[in-house]
């Protein structure tokens, strides 16, 4: 099915401003006001001065609740809730690494839908947004690997176990630094987000988020099975709650450091077109 | 084994790697707006 077209057949519209179909006619982001496609709302943002009047503000209201939302969290994740009757005092270590292998798995999950949107829609601020998300997403894949390590230690006996969720997610690491040296070096070819290749791979890297979610299914494993699923939670509530603020703080963080990247290479951009056009004079 | 050494450790790495790259990112974003803005001025 063509996706619809903001011109009725037939009609001349002679005062309409851009009297072809927004896509594959005209710039997208060009589509004229009120256009109700879906693309052509997509696109209202697509205009960096357009983003970055709404990027602006929005970077602080993500990261200062963010960061006080974690603070709140991991302290009472430390001071208030009481030791697991199994576990110990280890089971504190939850707060930040559940947080973390969330974010490490949503981090990819992002850049493979920037990857789609890049692809299909050539939207030109999805491969900034796919570069701006890598690093952060590597991060804390590798804070979820130290993390869980850490906590290996005292629980199982080690500090390390080739298990289908440790080596998944050790796995993911490896594509985020694939990806990462990929969109650097798009980024010195001179475009300003990253590559068609770089994006395939971010769309093809997305194959490991299923793995890693449903290796504790799939193979027998040291880690611990699900504990929250659609059906609830196996976790006692007085363990849990201090869990939804450090989940909620580090994903606001998370939203304001892709943000501040992508504000970055935006002005990056604009000083090397800026630089380009009075080189040429 | 003292386990909360172990939880130290963690909350350790995870606060100083995300202050890092807090400061990183915003640094990167400052200076970059920065140099944005002055060549702007200048044409």
């Amino acid at each position: 099915m063509s996706p619809p077209c903001h011109k009725k057949a037939g009609s001349a519209a002679p005062t309409q401003r851009f009297p072809t179909c927004a896509i594959g006619k005209k710039p997208y982001w060009r589509s004229p006001p009120g256009a109700a496609t879906h693309a052509a709302l997509m696109h209202r943002f697509a205009n960096p001065a357009r983003f970055l009047k709404i990027a602006r503000p929005l970077t602080q209201w993500l990261f200062w609740p963010g960061l006080a939302l974690i603070l709140i969290g991991a302290g009472c994740g430390l001071l208030v809730t009481p030791a697991d009757y199994l576990q110990g005092q280890t089971v504190r270590i939850l707060y930040i690494h559940v947080p973390a292998a969330w974010l490490g798995m949503g981090g990819w999950t992002g850049i493979a839908l920037a990857a789609l949107v890049q692809l299909v829609w050539r939207h030109p601020l999805a491969a900034i947004a796919g570069r701006a998300i890598a690093a952060p997403g590597a991060l804390f894949t590798a804070i979820c690997l130290a993390t869980g390590s850490i906590w290996g230690r005292p629980t199982w006996g080690t500090w390390w176990e080739w298990d289908g969720r440790m080596t998944s997610m050790l796995v993911l690491l490896f594509l985020y630094l694939g990806y990462i040296a990929l969109a650097q070096a798009s980024a010195r070819d001179g475009q300003g987000g990253v590559s068609h290749v770089t994006a395939i791979f971010g769309l093809v890297g997305a194959v490991n988020i299923p793995i890693i979610n449903r290796s504790v299914v799939w193979w027998n494993s040291l880690h611990q099975g699900p504990s929250i699923t659609m059906r609830g939670s196996t976790i006692e509530t007085t363990l849990l709650w201090p869990l939804g603020l450090t989940l909620l703080g580090f994903s606001l963080w998370f939203g304001a450091i892709v943000l501040m990247r992508m504000r970055a290479i935006l002005a990056q951009n604009k000083v090397e077109a800026r630089m380009q056009r009075l080189a040429r004079g | 084994m003292n386990q909360w050494a172990f939880v130290i450790a963690a909350y350790a790495v995870t606060a100083g790697a995300t202050i890092v790259m807090s400061i990183m990112s915003w640094r990167a974003m400052g200076s970059a707006e920065r140099a944005a803005d002055r060549l702007s001025d200048r044409a």
